[in-house]
């Protein structure tokens, strides 16, 4: 497809079929909106509910959902639903920042090993292979016990696990991009090599790198999610989607609402992000299959 | 073929003294002694003699070189948290636990995946497709610690069905399995759609059709094999999944198995017992995934002749 | 009575990007013992059609729109599935062009050699094993008890197309559809393939269709031929003939290409232009686009292949109308 050396100044209208192709795509459309209305919820909504997240009402107690406190009330009297929305921001920003960190760490690592090429690459992605094979939940717990008191390490700890994949995508562009022979004809005609990264190789290993983050934003959620619901992630009074879920499991034989809101909420984010990226995948790449 | 086996596993031991060497470090140098927490205030020669009593007074090197050395004759240390058993002792008597709720955990999505994903690969694109292949994105989607939960309300608590928790008579054991095992149903549907979908693609499936074979024959005799090889590469990691998995399905269900006792060494900091349970992991996945290059290389014959 | 009569069949596929004409009707028959030879660049349907005979067109996109195939008191296209089962790989078999990727790697040689026999015919695994090593042997496979445990990997190209061919031949069919057998291998390699397919077919007397881009093949091997072009029979002669007098532009295009038929220091010819795209409707003859005799008539009458001569056929308007010789 950009095996010319016009393929980049054409990225305008490769990037308006991508939209076409996604917006045909029902569930990416569904995933899109509900994305879009979580995000807006968990922006705005504390400031316009009227209840605090971290008010205690013991002689309340859990309520069942009502028209006062739509989501009902936890054991210590909080309203659920502003509760969830504090949370949501906790968990949407701990995605958005370890899936920065990953990517980060990911794009560098991989396009160093596929610039460099040779031994130097073969020797990096043995590494990506054997770190591979770890259990990074494990590994994620035993960080937990480093970064107890400080939750933004934790959350960089649980990015710097993730990268793996990324690395691996960006070296495999960089490679087929640097074979392609708009990138010879570039260095025939002596362009810098900065400049074939910036006019080039990046935007065409865009696409990929788009999709593979919006796939792994709701796998560091769930990390999260995970981490906290071991009790060793987020801890109180502050919450998050997996804190909630955790202590609404503690009680759901007395009061099933604590557990069923929040894991709506985890589920329905994950669902969208997921779908969302399938979308993506396809539409930006549709040479790739779906599985 | 004996050649290949004996070179894999013995290429495991430096891999697992590295991992043995990492661990140690990792979480003999994490801030905060184990009993350097809580309220209750330790006299220092009180602590003195527990450092002494944990070898945690030598030099670092000494004691990493004391532990190597317990390794060989499986020992694992006391526990620093709940010294009644020593970590061996703990792994013993929990491990079996895990162990099992692991297994019907993979024989639940390995049975369910496979069918679900070799049918739909036999009719893509058709309902047969669609249906397994969406509750396999709920599956992938509905992470663990939900699902258990959701499982127990509704089937424990509001339909009575099964018991809510703990671990003894087969009724117990169902919901847990499900839960973890329901993520594992569809990653392996997933994978074994693709897999057949590849096959059934190739010529020589043609070959077969072409031969007279009947339908069945094609798909079970010359297209399996090679279909669920992704799932057979995948079970490495899934071994992994379900390890960790298990930590917060004991947790919900009230399991006494090595993964709630894992989680509870993290939250308390019993170095010790934390240490052994996670070179415990190591080990088992270790084992695990030789067993998987050794299916692999009985189904393939490319891979069992080094091609 | 022929062996195999064809009767206008036609095989579409039905895309998302519109249906494809790939098979448009045509017709043949082939006698007992006798070697048919069907040319035509790739896409021109030569495939698509023996693949419509023993349904091996995956369905859906492929649909078989018309045709009849009496094989025996048997319609091909129209009998149950059960029924076209039991005659694949039994009365009529196939090998295709692609020897590495056309034999199942996951199974021995032996297995696969033995599943014919152990499916067609109520045969013991003894019987079949013996009748399989003998079958290798005849196929020029030296230490065939031995390598009937061999996998396809350890196998070179050739000796796995000596392989197809003991698998499609060990039941005794009565037809031997070989799908461009020799493409995929070395010239010398070719020959011997070629040649152990007429002997067999000789000690057999069985027929062969032979599909084939290659005139050179078709030469040296079949008795009659058809030349395909854009999914329709365009000539259909006896192979002498045709090489004599070809009857229609296509295949005259098709000799002028041959290398061999060039002198030295000649450029090649090569037709110009590019076949049709099977998804439109074309008007006119398929090949006038690209055809040097083509007139206004050429590219708005329909072409139907016509007899011109006793045992031959063209589809040529211009020939048709004795404006050409």
């Amino acid at each position: 497809m950009a095996s010319n050396p016009q393929a980049y100044e054409q990225g305008a209208s490769l990037w308006k079929d991508a939209w076409q192709r996604l917006r045909r795509n029902r569930l990416a459309v569904v995933g899109m909106a509900v994305l879009v209305f979580v995000v807006l919820s968990v922006i705005i909504g504390p400031w316009l509910s009227s209840y605090s997240y971290e008010t205690q009402d013991r002689v309340k107690g859990a309520v069942a959902p009502n028209a006062a406190n739509w989501f009902g009330t936890d054991t210590l009297g909080r309203d659920l639903l502003t509760r969830i929305l504090y949370g949501g921001r906790i968990s949407l920003m701990v995605g958005i920042a370890a899936t920065a960190v990953s990517l980060s760490i990911g794009v560098l690592y991989g396009a160093f090993a596929g610039f460099a090429g040779g031994r130097t690459d073969a020797l990096l992605m043995r590494i990506v292979d054997i770190l591979y094979t770890l259990p990074f939940t494990i590994i994620v717990i035993i960080l937990s016990v480093y970064f107890q008191k400080s939750l933004i390490l934790l959350f960089m700890a649980i990015g710097a696990v993730e990268w793996l994949t990324m690395a691996r995508i960006v070296r495999g562009q960089v490679i087929s991009l640097m074979q392609k022979e708009f990138i010879e004809a570039a260095q025939v005609m002596g362009l810098r090599r900065r400049r074939i990264v910036l006019r080039h190789l990046i935007p065409n290993a865009l696409g990929p790198i788009i999709v593979y983050t919006t796939l792994t934003i709701p796998q560091v959620m769930l990390l999260e999610a995970f981490v906290s619901f071991l009790g060793m992630g987020v801890q109180p009074p502050m919450s998050s989607w997996g804190l909630l879920i955790h202590d609404g499991a503690n009680v759901i034989e007395e009061y099933p609402w604590m557990l069923l809101f929040p894991s709506l909420a985890l589920s329905m984010t994950l669902f969208s992000l997921n779908f969302l990226g399938d979308g993506l995948r396809d539409a930006l790449d549709p040479r790739i299959a779906k599985d | 073929m004996i050649r290949f086996l004996v070179f894999r596993a013995l290429g495991l031991i430096p891999v697992f003294f590295i991992i043995v060497t990492v661990i140690f470090f990792l979480i003999r140098l994490a801030p905060g002694g184990p009993f350097e927490q809580g309220e209750r205030f330790v006299a220092p020669e009180a602590l003195e003699q527990l450092r002494a009593a944990y070898n945690l007074d030598a030099p670092l090197y000494k004691q990493y070189f004391d532990y190597v050395a317990g390794l060989f004759h499986g020992d694992l240390g006391p526990s620093m948290k709940q010294p009644s058993r020593t970590v061996a002792e703990w792994i013993v008597l929990r491990a079996p636990v895990s162990i099992e709720l692991g297994f019907y955990a993979l024989l639940f999505a390995c049975t369910i995946g496979l069918l679900a994903g070799v049918t739909a690969a036999l009719r893509p694109n058709s309902v047969t497709d669609y249906v397994p292949m969406s509750f396999a994105m709920i599956g992938i989607c509905v992470p663990n610690f939900v699902l258990g939960p959701v499982l127990m309300l509704i089937f424990s608590i509001w339909l009575g069905w099964l018991p809510v928790s703990g671990w003894g008579p087969p009724a117990t054991k169902v919901l847990p399995a499900l839960t973890l095992g329901a993520a594992y149903v569809a990653y392996i549907a997933r994978l074994a759609r693709g897999g057949m979908f590849e096959v059934l693609a190739q010529d020589f499936i043609r070959t077969a059709r072409a031969k007279g074979l009947g339908e069945a024959r094609v798909v079970l005799r010359h297209a399996l094999r090679g279909g669920i090889q992704p799932v057979v590469s995948f079970l490495g990691p899934a071994a992994a999944g379900l390890l960790t998995g298990s930590f917060v399905v004991e947790k919900i269900f009230r399991i006494p198995g090595l993964g709630s006792q894992f989680v509870e060494a993290a939250f308390n900091r019993d170095y010790t017992m934390l240490l052994g349970a996670v070179l415990f992991y190591a080990a088992l996945i270790l084992v695990f995934n030789l067993l998987v290059d050794i299916a692999q290389a009985l189904l393939d014959p490319r891979v069992r002749y080094g091609k | 009575m022929p062996l195999l009569t064809v009767d206008n069949l036609r095989t579409h596929f039905r895309l998302r990007s519109g249906t494809v004409r790939a098979v448009d009707g045509i017709s043949f028959s082939i006698e007992q013992g006798e070697t048919l030879g069907i040319v035509g660049e790739s896409g021109s349907g030569k495939s698509v059609a023996n693949m419509s005979l023993l349904g091996l067109i995956p369905m859906p996109p492929g649909r078989i729109e018309s045709g009849v195939a009496r094989f025996g008191d048997v319609d091909l296209l129209a009998c149950s599935k059960a029924q076209l089962r039991g005659i694949r790989g039994k009365r009529i078999s196939m090998i295709f062009q692609d020897p590495m990727t056309a034999l199942n790697p996951y199974l021995t040689i032996g297995a696969q050699v033995m599943e014919p026999l152990l499916i067609h015919e109520q045969c013991t695994r003894a019987d079949a094993r013996r009748r399989s090593v003998e079958m290798l042997e005849a196929v020029g496979i030296q230490d065939a008890a031995r390598r009937m445990y061999a996998y396809p990997h350890q196998f070179s190209g050739g000796l796995r197309q000596r392989v197809m061919i003991a698998m499609a031949l060990i039941t005794r069919p009565q037809l031997l559809i070989a799908d461009e057998p020799t493409t995929a291998l070395d010239v010398t390699v070719q020959a011997q393939i070629l040649d152990l397919i007429k002997r067999l077919q000789r000690e057999l007397g069985m027929a062969v269709i032979l599909i084939t881009h290659d005139l050179g093949i078709v030469a040296e091997t079949c008795d009659r031929v058809l030349v395909m072009y854009a999914g329709r029979i365009v000539e259909s002669s006896r192979t002498e003939a045709l090489f004599d007098t070809p009857r229609h532009p296509y295949t005259e295009a098709l000799m002028a290409s041959l290398p061999s038929r060039r002198h030295k220091g000649e450029t090649l010819y090569t037709i110009p232009g590019m076949p049709p795209d099977l998804a439109r409707p074309i008007e006119g003859c398929a090949f006038a686009p690209r055809c040097e005799k083509a007139d206004a008539r050429c590219r708005s009458e329909s072409c139907d292949l016509r007899d011109i001569d006793t045992g031959r056929a063209s589809a040529c308007l211009r020939v048709q109308r004795g404006e050409l010789a």
